[in-house]
């Protein structure tokens, strides 16, 4: 039976993991290779890096880790953060990404999901959307890091994404970032009847209830940060928890 | 030394540091000779079906694998290099492969299941085999693809996975060995199945 997956995520910057709240107040928390076999040895099913350094010469950085991640680690791992065109997904596949997340830029040219997903394959394109509840009941696109909304609507933008050819969509409510109140049921809800490709919910895990909560409306992953990299929640703790919640997982 | 064949379809290093993981030596390459001496051939591969026969013709390999198969060769097929094993594949529309196993590859239909097939699955064996020495049914695989494999004789599958219809994991028929899932991103249950693979070729 395929199980339901937990996804740690690293964010990277000048090499190192960092955690922020809220996309602000981000502290330095570990190294990326070590952190990755970690969470690889306790049970962590596939492992999200994003690269949230702001200039060009650090994106060679971040091609290292890549790298060394690649060779340490034998779980599938994706690669997020300043992937805007066609040939940055050929380098960070290049250097051992088994997927790519894009996010601002599929917004600003969507025609990118299609370019890579004919190029590289569905399975590697991962549309990420940052979305964020509005006084009208449905959600908005932001992008820039959360800072600025593009007033789309954030269930149409997923349902184009998968029409366009992305493999999988990570839905990341700004809401409940960081603030470990759970993940955005209704949004994962939302998206899980209506989408055929798998979703990964993101934003707000807490305890280890928020898992099973959100793989229960119909999240085919969930990934979270702070949780993980405090030792709050043991991903293999976790897996015994859902295991008991009667949700497919894979232990280790 | 195990070939890797390198034909643009994307990156193979994942494979060769696994293989190195088991103690095996690979080398990624299109050349010909170095595919005739090696011990064994793995042809890896992700993407579109009609893209990747398309790459084995330009790099003109076609002959070269079917040469080497016929002389008992062990071939290995991951992922979408397994598909690329059997007769057809309707990704897409109708394009012929290379007609190792008998069997054509087709799109999950199910209502109500998400694809691709994507993440962590067990592995059910069909029928008893060296390459699943060590493999029980608690054993988890990484699955990511939107066509499976509908081989004609079931007894060419050797395990299979659960997902709406029964999904062939590993296909063995004579020298000609193929994985759907990436045994290289499968963590230790990869590593004991290369290790199988390693043992098959001693």
């Amino acid at each position: 039976m395929l199980t339901k997956r937990i996804i740690p995520c690293l964010d990277v910057d000048h090499g190192r993991v960092v955690k922020g709240k809220k996309f602000q107040n981000i502290q330095d928390v570990a190294n990326p290779v070590e952190l990755g076999r970690y969470y690889s040895e306790q049970g962590a099913d596939e492992l999200v890096f994003y690269d949230i350094t702001a200039t060009y010469e650090d994106r060679d950085i971040f091609i290292n880790i890549v790298e060394k991640v690649a060779e340490a680690i034998r779980i599938p791992f994706t690669i997020g953060g300043g992937i805007s065109k066609v040939e940055d997904f050929r380098k960070v596949l290049m250097a051992g990404a088994d997927k790519v997340s894009v996010n601002s830029a599929a917004v600003m040219k969507p025609q990118l999901i299609k370019e890579a997903a004919l190029k590289f394959g569905a399975q590697c394109v991962v549309l990420s959307i940052d979305a964020k509840k509005n006084n009208h009941g449905s959600w908005d696109v932001y992008v820039k890091g959360g800072r600025e909304n593009t007033g789309i609507d954030a269930i149409e933008w997923a349902q184009r994404g998968q029409n366009l050819g992305a493999g999988e969509i990570c839905i990341n409510s700004i809401d409940s970032d960081g603030v470990k109140k759970g993940f955005d049921l209704e949004l994962n809800k939302k998206l899980s009847d209506l989408l055929t490709i798998p979703i990964i919910a993101s934003g707000g895990a807490g305890k280890m209830q928020d898992f099973a909560d959100v793989l229960k409306v119909g999240a085919d992953a969930a990934l979270a940060a702070s949780v993980f990299h405090y030792k709050e929640i043991l991903i293999s703790d976790l897996k015994n928890y859902l295991h008991n919640e009667k949700i497919p997982v894979r232990r280790v | 030394m195990i070939a890797i064949v390198d034909y643009d379809v994307g990156n193979l290093k994942n494979v060769y540091t696994a293989l190195g993981d088991v103690g095996l030596e690979g080398i990624i390459t299109r050349d010909k000779k170095v595919l005739d001496q090696a011990e064994a051939i793995i042809l890896p591969g992700v993407g579109a079906f009609s893209d990747a026969m398309e790459n084995l013709r330009k790099f003109d390999l076609i002959d070269t694998l079917n040469a080497n198969v016929k002389k008992g060769k062990i071939l290995l097929g991951i992922c979408l290099g397994m598909q690329l094993l059997f007769d057809k594949s309707y990704e897409d529309g109708e394009f012929s492969g290379l007609s190792y196993i008998p069997g054509e590859i087709v799109k999950f239909t199910a209502p109500n299941i998400k694809i691709p097939h994507m993440g962590w699955n067990n592995l059910i064996i069909n029928r008893e085999s060296p390459l699943v020495k060590n493999i029980g049914t608690e054993d988890y695989v990484y699955f990511v693809h939107s066509y499976y494999a509908n081989p004609v004789d079931f007894n060419d599958v050797i395990a299979y996975a659960e997902y709406s219809v029964k999904v062939p994991g590993i296909v063995q028929r004579g020298n000609v060995i193929g994985m759907q899932f990436h045994p290289e991103k499968s963590s230790t249950v990869g590593l004991q199945l290369l290790k199988n693979f390693k043992e098959i070729l001693s």
